[in-house]
């Protein structure tokens, strides 16, 4: 039996999928706990040897594929010109490419934030500015910082195409950059696949040697991308679909991690009501929000903090020492909820992330009174009509009320002016293999397709 | 011309878009680089947009009435966000009513905006101007 297996480096856990090429099916997932202090190989054994006893059967792996969030994942630092246009391009692209925005910044900068470029962890820079043909004072004066600085980081340069030729001669040979297409070419107008697949290339070159996975290219075929990457691919895939198998259509993805909430959203999200007019910079079809405030363990207190007691409330039905809780939880982030009364409660924090999570992610509308009448203007995507919404993460694929946490993410009215999904049909990442099927898609869209609607299911 | 950008929008709670349109087709058939922001422009997105784009001149439409009140404070703005000496336009229907235009045209100069035009300017106008400031 020829297969294909994917590995997920994730923070906590190294995840294994063996799929059956011919039959198209999986054959097994397994877990073991990621190694990265000592050697990620390590852990990706222990996976690997549970997963053959239970499989139990000769298998010849055709292709080994791995994604990675190991070691805090990828983190970039967006640099743009106005904070609302390209500093907010440049963020938005980096966030596609999976990584962690460590911190935007725009303008020109000073000695003082690059120092803190040169103290931080950042894996890359995104260096943006000036639409094509615009504004090149800026890039040109921080890329002259960088050079300054000496920063030994990668950077992606994606500004103003018209003073590419100056950065370039800034940089020389100091520098180690890579020009890609401006992430804004005119104005309110984003661009940020060049960028993205930059950032996914730079990713597998350099970030995997770092940080105990040195060995890892000896075991394994490639790491691709970071993990989101990969988990947003396999929802662009399940939703355009390619030249010979059909999409489902608009879909939302919300993952509910131990540190972080991503939410995806592959849809144009034009407004669904008449007499709305779009303001601000354009949204990218395929869009990835991350909330680093919001997740079950390592940002519970942070989550405390954002909902407060009274929304934990109602998300409750028995009553809890709220603080007590959420401190449990953010002190022993490999906490596991056994009893009913800690099933309930993390159920109840999962809610709340996947409600502020969407509420963050979708658009929203703002009233004016114009002497034409009431008008609405429109910021971000409308999801109101949204088909479809799919969970997935731990908290979520494990609990039999995955429904009604999805259903935290509808539109209320208690918030009417936010656009978020009001009527999808809520699907389950059952078997946890979105990020093993976004890793397909690299080499086989269309059977990613097909085992994707085998094996998303409806709530 | 040494620089050729200019934005283009309707600003406060107008959403004249037809008069907009006619601008837009116009001047870039002028020769002009337009960035047109729409209807429904607060000052702040004129200015962003002038400044990620290098624009040379900022055209203002209003034509409900409230341009004055919209107007305000831009050119102040203007200069704060570091562009000095940006041209600024504006014209439509910039005041409430029938007002003398000498005052109205007088009002729109101290704040600061460098070419006011009345109701019923024909785009040529502006294009002829253009051509002069940004020379």
């Amino acid at each position: 039996m020829d297969a294909y297996l994917f590995i997920d480096f994730g923070s906590t856990f190294t995840k294994l999928t063996l799929v059956d090429i011919a039959k198209e099916e999986i054959i097994a997932t397994e877990k073991s706990y990621t190694t990265v202090e000592t050697d990620v190989t390590i852990g990706y054994k222990n996976a690997l040897d549970k997963l053959n006893k239970k499989v139990n059967r000769e298998y010849n792996i055709v292709k080994k594929l791995a994604c990675s969030s190991a070691a805090g994942g990828l983190k970039i630092i967006a640099i743009g010109l106005v904070p609302e246009l390209t500093a907010e391009a440049a963020k938005r692209a980096a966030l596609g490419a999976g990584a962690k925005v460590i911190k935007t910044y725009s303008f020109n900068l000073n000695n003082d934030e690059l120092s803190e470029i040169k103290n931080s962890n950042a894996d890359i820079i995104l260096l943006a500015g000036g639409t094509n043909g615009g504004n090149s004072d800026c890039i040109l004066h921080n890329a002259q910082m960088i050079f300054n600085y000496k920063l030994a980081i990668p950077i992606v340069v994606a500004g103003n195409k018209s003073c590419i030729d100056e950065v370039k001669r800034i940089f020389a040979e100091d520098i180690e950059y890579y020009v890609t297409e401006n992430v804004m070419p005119d104005l309110n107008h984003i661009n940020v696949e060049p960028a993205r697949e930059t950032i996914r290339n730079i990713f597998m070159k350099n970030i995997i040697h770092a940080k105990g996975m040195e060995n890892v290219q000896d075991t394994i075929s490639e790491i691709l991308m970071p993990t989101p990457a990969s988990v947003l691919k396999a929802a662009e895939v399940l939703s355009v679909g390619t030249k010979d198998e059909d999409g489902i259509g608009d879909l939302a993805v919300i993952d509910v991690g131990g540190a972080t909430t991503d939410v995806h959203s592959i849809a144009e999200g034009a407004p669904s009501k008449p007499s709305v007019m779009l303001r601000g910079l354009e949204e990218p079809h395929s869009k990835r929000t991350v909330e680093g405030d919001l997740g079950m363990r390592y940002s519970a207190m942070s989550v405390f903090e954002a909902a407060g007691t009274k929304f934990m409330k109602k998300y409750l039905q028995s009553s809890f020492d709220i603080e007590k809780e959420f401190e449990k939880r953010s002190e022993h982030t490999d906490f596991v909820a056994e009893s009913q009364e800690d099933i309930e409660f993390d159920e109840a924090i999962a809610k709340v992330c996947v409600d502020i999570s969407m509420k963050r992610h979708a658009g929203v509308v703002e009233p004016i009174y114009s002497p034409m009448g009431m008008m609405y203007s429109q910021t971000g995507k409308d999801l109101m009509e949204l088909p479809y919404l799919i969970g997935t993460g731990g908290i979520i694929v494990n609990s039999k009320n995955a429904d009604k946490i999805l259903e935290a993410a509808l539109f209320s009215m208690d918030d009417p002016t936010s656009l978020k999904p009001r009527h999808p049909k809520t699907l389950l990442d059952e078997r946890y293999i979105l990020s093993a099927m976004g890793l397909l898609t690299m080499i086989n869209p269309n059977m990613a397709i097909r085992m994707l609607k085998k094996y998303i299911v409806k709530l | 011309m040494d620089n050729k950008t200019i934005v283009l929008g309707v600003i406060g709670s107008d959403c004249h878009a037809v008069g907009n349109k006619i601008l837009d087709y116009s001047l870039t058939d002028a020769g002009f680089n337009v960035v047109n922001i729409g209807v429904l422009s607060p000052q702040e997105d004129f200015i962003n947009a002038a400044i990620e784009t290098n624009a040379g001149a900022i055209l203002v439409s209003s034509l409900y009435g409230q341009g004055e009140i919209d107007c305000r404070g831009m050119r102040e703005k203007c200069d704060e966000a570091g562009l000095e000496g940006i041209r600024l336009y504006v014209g439509g229907n910039i005041v409430v009513g029938k007002q003398n235009w000498n005052d109205v045209y007088k009002r729109f100069k101290d704040m600061g905006f460098d070419r006011v035009y009345p109701p019923g300017t024909s785009v040529e106008t502006a294009i002829h101007d253009l051509k002069e400031d940004l020379n």
